[in-house]
């Protein structure tokens, strides 16, 4: 006798022909290498993605944008919804980690090389995924309207003001006017519900399609000898379950970290009042924030903050498209300039964080 | 000869047909971007137009002590130097647009966001800040003090 489960797979079989698409996810195997471990931070990215959106749904059950309401209702969550502190820390916990998370998941892509042809699309859309991280972090931090956001929100918008040409009218109208009011709060709540979870979605899409149909790839002293067996492990079921276990782990991590280290709401904002000692940006800013702290005044003919923006643009557009200028990797050689800068900018990342940290 | 003749001609009603129909794919392409990049920009709202706000009684001021002034939708620092003297500067940092304060310690404006330090005639002294900041000016009208626009 056939199960109830089988007559519903047939069912759905029998119309859209699944039987193709299980026998190709069957056929997909992940190499097994020194290496491996790394083949786990995008489906940790992934599952901390999750987690924001399933917590970014139940806090909109709450939550109200506006200069008067925006801190109030944050307030009502943590103080009077029954777990709303819980639901607010793991979705701030969970953001931090999914910047983390996504940030190793690049940079094992980058020193693996990975992004080498065939992959310059998974690399690209990656890539946007995290610059699209960074702006849902940005816009999010905005929402609850205390001080500290704000006065992050004021020096982030105007960084993009001293741009030449384009800044002025991106600030204006990221601002939603000259300065940072409730109607700043508007659109960073539109940006950070609406539109960024929707290209968001595409790109993941994307994305995994493209890890589906290309597979893992292997590292480049495994294609170099081509003579020595390979070993794999099947996707399904072996590589899902260690996935789903580590997801698990991480589930764990972020309930641990939300409950023993709740998220701070701090004062609400006031666009009268002085900004705050002590006043830094979220920890994945931080390096830029410093580097910006040293720039002097004036460089050359120029404002040092135009000179640092212009040249961070440079160099994230480098590393954007290092697929593209990084042809020896392409070919199968090997790349040491690439690892050297890799093993610079993690450096120049890692020390500059220390440094606003503790200067 | 009959045949060229009819080429060109065919090819001019061609060309103007690609004309015609490019020109108003670009004018549909217009007709729908410039209503969506013009809801894009905000609005200029009506700017609360000041001249001059009343700050208080000057023996409420303390000496050595700076506060922050509403001006329109603009924040101001009043400062009282440890002499007495009453100045007042735009509060917005010329650096990135965070709000200032006075720092005792220092005896100087203070911006807690990147460390900018004026002196007390708003001059940029250290840190990052490019411009000095705007002066306003302080008006003492017997025990009321009052902050205007400089003209």
């Amino acid at each position: 006798m056939k199960t109830y489960l089988t007559r519903c797979y047939e069912w759905i079989d029998e119309r859209v022909q699944l039987d193709s698409l299980v026998t190709f996810m069957g056929k997909k195997y992940v190499p097994v290498h020194r290496n491996s471990v790394w083949y786990y931070f995008g489906g940790v990215t992934l599952f901390l993605f999750i987690v924001q959106v399933v917590t970014g749904i139940l806090l909109l059950l709450y939550y109200k944008s506006g200069e008067e309401l925006a801190f109030e209702s944050i307030q009502f969550i943590m103080s009077k919804v029954q777990f709303g502190w819980l639901i607010r820390s793991i979705h701030s916990w969970a953001a931090n980690l999914f910047i983390l998370a996504a940030v190793i998941h690049m940079f094992s892509v980058y020193f693996e090389k990975s992004y080498r042809k065939p992959r310059e699309v998974t690399w690209l859309t990656g890539m946007l995924m995290l610059f699209l991280g960074l702006g849902f972090g940005f816009s999010g931090y905005l929402l609850p309207w205390n001080e500290l956001a704000f006065f992050a929100t004021k020096v982030g918008t105007d960084i993009a003001g001293v741009v030449p040409v384009v800044g002025k009218p991106i600030m204006i109208f990221l601002r939603g006017g000259e300065d940072v009011t409730g109607a700043t709060l508007s659109r960073f709540f539109g940006f950070h519900v609406a539109v960024f979870p929707g290209i968001f979605t595409l790109l993941l899409g994307i994305h995994l399609i493209l890890v589906q149909r290309q597979g893992m790839s292997e590292p480049m002293h495994a294609e170099r000898d081509p003579g020595k067996p390979h070993k794999t492990m099947p996707f399904f079921p072996n590589f899902l379950l260690r996935d789903l276990l580590l997801w698990l782990i991480v589930l764990n991590i972020i309930a641990i970290l939300a409950v023993f280290f709740p998220w701070e709401l701090g004062k609400k904002a006031d666009a009268f009042a002085s900004a705050p000692a002590g006043i830094l940006p979220e920890w994945y800013f931080l390096f830029m924030f410093q580097t910006l702290k040293f720039l002097p005044a004036k460089m050359l003919f120029i404002d040092g903050e135009v000179f640092g923006i212009i040249l961070f643009g440079i160099a994230g557009l480098l590393w954007l498209l290092v697929p593209f200028w990084d042809k020896k990797s392409a070919r199968g050689e090997r790349n040491r300039a690439v690892n050297y800068i890799g093993i610079f900018v993690v450096g120049y990342i890692i020390l500059f964080t220390i440094l606003g940290w503790t200067l | 000869m009959i045949n060229d003749g009819r080429d060109r001609f065919e090819n001019g009603k061609r060309d103007f047909l690609k004309y015609v129909l490019g020109g108003s794919l670009i004018a549909w392409a217009g007709s729908i971007l410039y209503p969506l990049f013009a809801y894009l920009k905000p609005p200029k709202q009506a700017e609360v137009e000041v001249s001059s706000v009343k700050v208080g009684k000057l023996s409420q001021i303390d000496k050595d002590s700076g506060t922050i002034v509403r001006f329109g939708n603009k924040p101001v620092i009043l400062v009282r130097t440890a002499t007495g003297d009453l100045r007042a500067f735009s509060a917005t940092c010329t650096h990135l647009d965070c709000t200032v304060q006075y720092r005792k310690d220092f005896g100087a404006i203070w911006c807690a966001c990147h460390n900018g330090r004026y002196d007390l005639n708003g001059r940029n002294i250290a840190g990052p800040p490019p411009r000095p900041l705007d002066e306003y000016r302080v008006i003492v009208q017997g025990e009321e003090v009052l902050i205007s626009k400089k003209s």
